[in-house]
């Protein structure tokens, strides 16, 4: 296996209560043999003190006691498997629909979103909820499993039925690259090996679609962005006029002998070097975490950011966003917070609530006092000093703040900047 | 390099840094939990490129159980001169000597547990804001829901039901007087990973995690190393075997595999066949179901 060219992809699981998602994420530990057999062992004898027949593949995932004891997963879970042509995180999120924070957490750093639908029951609220996260959250791809197929006869009809139901919604999100495919997770179909009880379906395997989907476009490689993490000074007889910036790329291609911006001071120099560990870099890209000196003495320090002379981002206090509220305490207009935005960090005012989102018919509620746990609301804020941001469709990065409560230290809410 | 993709193993380091210096920036007093075992060594790898050509800018911390192995000291003390770090020691024995901490008795009795009163101990002597360490999420299944910036309150203490939700690279480290954080940079690190890194960057390692001979003792299944620690029970006896260490901690608790790899080639083709997890051997997490969740939830790393 030569692991030098494996790339990693991330990916979120969404589903409702019981569609089978820790199952289905069992199998494909179980089925690429990415399971041991202490933990088999262990689920093994679970499954029987429990008096279930069969092996229940969902003990594997449901980490807590809590979740054991309640059969559901309460929190994101973090699983790892690896094929020889790639390696994968799973971030494992519970469907119940007090969780949504914990969808939207798991959804901000995948490149794919698995959405499961119960061939029984077909698109339900949560489904939509998940979809409409999934391209909140720009994931550039998802799959749409059809789970359950081998309880509704591996009906082609009702399979057709349920893709017609998803694209009808979907049609309204903002999706890139959306695939379909019936699986059966209980027993194998169609998740990594071809199954044999749905000749009418000519796509490819879940496992086949995970290994190869075209991951490579999924940064942006056009607009340069070096946020400053931090300033590497030795202060030693061999370095002495050493002056590196540490950060990671968040967008972009920068190469030795770039004429670049400093922003905010807007100091024009050119890149001297990119090293990591004294070796030095020929070009570097996201996500890459790098150390970067530059031609001039600039008093850079952390939360500033290196950019393109002529490709800069928006530079201003006011922002628009679209967040996601995760604290069960609602948030007002005028409300003091703080902001975490790349690594700047600053206090902020949200001016003005503009309207929820229903997620169930996309439509907007307007006139609203108040944004509440689990809420996607537009609201205006203003921060206390600017900051160096683009839109969250242009870049991940640059364009996503946290809100963090004043008194509490909390993450209160997870904003998308439009 | 082409098509601008990084592999796995670089994305992964990356991630690790990126981490590593949010950690050096956001918090006064960081410090690394050194422990001497392969995931610390690589920790402590990975924070001295992080802010190459300066040295590592905190301390490296070990909770001294007084039973580790000799060679995982050894390897310790000639990394620090190396790193030139500074390294604090905290000694369970000494949390023995003052009362603060109660050995157990019995056969199968272990300082484990006992490690959690002399870390809160020393974290609160050293004013530590936030202590990095080099758990992964994929060793054990409460690990696999710890975040990269875990908030403790200020008993040192983990509420699984209560964490901070982590979005983007976004990593509030923000807190009240007292409470302090436990970082993760290497949470998404598989063992594999782990493996395949030390070898791409040639990092040294004790010579306990590969093929050795070794006086061993098989207890329920078992391999432990014979050592003062150990008390033989009945029907047990002391033989030669060759063996090597997947994780290392104390000795008297740390299981050995049967194996004849004895270069990092030979780890890894043996990793990727294995069939048991690499705590799989860790009498400490055979306790019960929740053993590493209980302990965790108290203070434990």
């Amino acid at each position: 296996m030569d692991y030098q060219d494996i790339e990693l992809l991330r990916f979120t699981t969404a589903g409702s209560v019981d569609d089978g998602k820790s199952t289905l994420i069992g199998r494909l530990l179980y089925d690429s043999k990415s399971i041991f057999q202490d933990q088999l062992d262990a689920v093994e004898a679970s499954s029987k003190s429990k008096g279930f027949d069969y092996v229940d593949l969902s003990l594997l995932t449901d980490g807590l006691k809590s979740e054991r004891e309640q059969g559901i997963t309460i929190d994101v879970a973090y699983r790892y498997f690896a094929t020889p042509k790639r390696k994968f995180i799973i971030a494992d999120t519970p469907g119940h629909i007090q969780y949504t924070r914990n969808m939207v957490t798991g959804a901000s750093t995948a490149n794919l979103a698995i959405i499961l639908v119960d061939a029984r029951k077909g698109m339900l609220e949560q489904t939509h909820r998940h979809a409409f996260i999934a391209s909140l959250l720009r994931i550039p791809h998802a799959i749409v499993c059809v789970n359950k197929m081998d309880l509704v006869d591996y009906s082609e009809e009702v399979y057709t039925q349920i893709v017609a139901d998803f694209k009808a919604f979907s049609s309204k999100l903002d999706i890139k690259d959306i695939q379909f495919i019936p699986i059966s997770a209980l027993n194998g179909d169609n998740v990594v090996n071809r199954s044999e009880n749905m000749d009418w379906y000519d796509g490819s395997t879940l496992m086949y679609h995970l290994e190869t989907v075209h991951i490579s476009s999924d940064h942006n490689l056009v607009d340069c962005r070096f946020p400053i993490q931090s300033v590497i000074r030795p202060h030693t007889i061999e370095h002495q006029d050493y002056r590196g910036f540490a950060g990671r790329i968040d967008g972009g291609i920068f190469k030795p002998g770039d004429k670049v911006k400093s922003l905010p001071s807007g100091f024009v120099t050119t890149i001297k070097t990119i090293e990591l560990n004294g070796e030095q870099i020929s070009e570097a890209f996201a996500p890459m975490s790098v150390t970067m000196t530059l031609e001039d003495e600039i008093d850079n320090s952390r939360g500033d950011m290196i950019v393109r002379e002529n490709n800069v981002p928006e530079v201003g206090q006011d922002i628009e966003v679209l967040v996601s509220w995760m604290s069960t305490k609602p948030i007002q207009a005028r409300t003091k917070v703080v902001i975490k935005h790349t690594t700047n960090e600053t206090v902020g005012m949200v001016k003005e609530l503009k309207y929820k989102i229903d997620i169930n018919t996309l439509h907007r509620i307007e006139d609203i006092d108040k944004v509440e746990m689990n809420d996607i609301a537009r609201l205006s804020i203003r921060t206390a000093k600017p900051i160096f941001f683009d839109a969250y469709k242009k870049n991940r990065q640059t364009g996503s703040i946290i809100i963090i409560d004043e008194q509490t230290n909390e993450t209160i809410g997870a904003g998308m900047i439009i | 390099m082409s098509n601008y993709i990084i592999n796995h193993l670089r994305e992964l380091e990356s991630e690790a840094i990126f981490v590593i210096r949010e950690i050096a920036a956001q918090f006064e007093n960081p410090v690394l939990l050194f422990s001497g075992g392969k995931d610390s060594i690589l920790l402590t790898h990975l924070a001295k490129k992080a802010f190459f050509p300066a040295k590592i800018p905190f301390p490296l911390i070990h909770i001294d159980t007084g039973h580790n192995f000799p060679e995982t000291i050894a390897f310790r003390d000639e990394l620090v001169e190396k790193l030139g770090v500074t390294l604090v020691v905290g000694s369970v024995q000494e949390a023995i000597d003052k009362g603060r901490a109660k050995e157990e008795t019995g056969a199968d009795a272990s300082r484990n547990s006992l490690q959690i009163v002399s870390l809160l101990d020393t974290l609160e002597e050293y004013k530590v804001d936030a202590a990095m360490g080099g758990a992964r999420r994929d060793e054990e299944k409460a690990r696999a829901k710890e975040r990269f910036f875990s908030h403790r309150d200020e008993f040192g203490q983990w509420d699984p039901k209560n964490q901070r939700p982590e979005l983007w690279n976004l990593f509030n480290g923000r807190k009240n007087y007292g409470e302090h954080f436990r970082v993760f940079p290497i949470s998404n690190w598989t063992e594999m990973d782990v493996w395949e890194y030390i070898k791409l960057e040639n990092i040294d390692l004790p010579m306990l995690y590969f093929s050795h001979q070794r006086d061993c003792v098989v207890r329920d299944g078992v391999i432990l190393a014979n050592s003062e620690f150990i008390k033989l029970k009945e029907g047990e006896e002391v033989v030669n075997m060759t063996i090597r260490y997947r994780t290392c901690g104390d000795m008297p608790i740390t299981g050995a595999v049967e194996s004849t790899a004895d270069d990092l080639d030979k780890i890894i083709e043996e990793i990727a066949t294995t069939r048991t997890t690499e705590r799989g051997g860790r009498a400490d997490d055979k306790r019960a179901e929740t053993a590493m969740e209980d302990r965790k939830k108290q203070g434990y790393f």
